[in-house]
């Protein structure tokens, strides 16, 4: 085991933090809201959002934003709990850019 | 929330010096690796709560675990530090033993 690809405080080269103001995308509040209403309804605690992200490929999770990461820990807690198939998700996801993709 | 905020409960009380345990083992684990290790002293009691590391797998976090808010040196963590600051961090009893153990 080694250190987790989470688990960074501390580490040096990091540089700075940002800490000029962030503004949400539309996509990002919509995410935090998915998040908040999968928990209110008990679908899923925070703990395991944290243990998916955890669980990731690590190169796919330093190159995932923040909401990039939530989204994808939702995504396999729900596939996790049988609550969504991955087909389903990839099927919505086709349909979308059908809809609104780049032609 | 699971939560039960009281300062009576645990095996270690204010002042008390602690070492975190240097585990590494596969799961979610709730304590940070720079803290690994570490001695400090315990700031504060914060009660007992569901344990995270069994939350985060859909289980039910019982047995409940006391969490402290342990306090170290800035320069027991960093080293090359004369910054007189504690730093502070919430770990759950399981990772802590007593200091000199």
């Amino acid at each position: 085991m080694a250190r987790g690809h989470h688990d960074v405080g501390g580490l040096p080269g990091a540089g700075p933090i940002d800490q000029t103001e962030y503004q949400l995308s539309d996509w990002e509040v919509l995410a935090d809201a998915v998040n908040q209403a999968l928990g209110a309804k008990g679908i899923k605690r925070t703990d395991e959002m944290r243990r998916a992200r955890e669980e990731m490929d690590s190169a796919a999770y330093r190159d995932m934003t923040y909401y990039e990461r939530w989204i994808a820990s939702i995504e396999a807690i729900l596939i996790e709990k049988n609550i969504l198939t991955k087909d389903e998700i990839d099927r919505k996801l086709r349909e979308f850019d059908a809809k609104w993709g780049e032609p | 929330m699971g939560r039960t905020l009281n300062a009576e409960v645990g095996k270690f009380k204010p002042g008390d010096r602690v070492t975190v345990k240097f585990e590494d083992r596969p799961g979610h684990l709730r304590t940070p690796w720079y803290i690994r290790g570490k001695t400090g002293w315990i700031e504060r009691v914060h009660g007992e709560f569901l344990n995270p590391e069994s939350l985060a797998y859909g289980r039910d976090g019982l047995p409940k675990k006391t969490l402290y808010l342990v306090a170290f040196n800035q320069s027991d963590i960093w080293g090359r530090t004369n910054n007189a600051d504690k730093l502070l961090v919430d770990i759950y009893e399981h990772w802590l033993d007593p200091a000199g153990n």
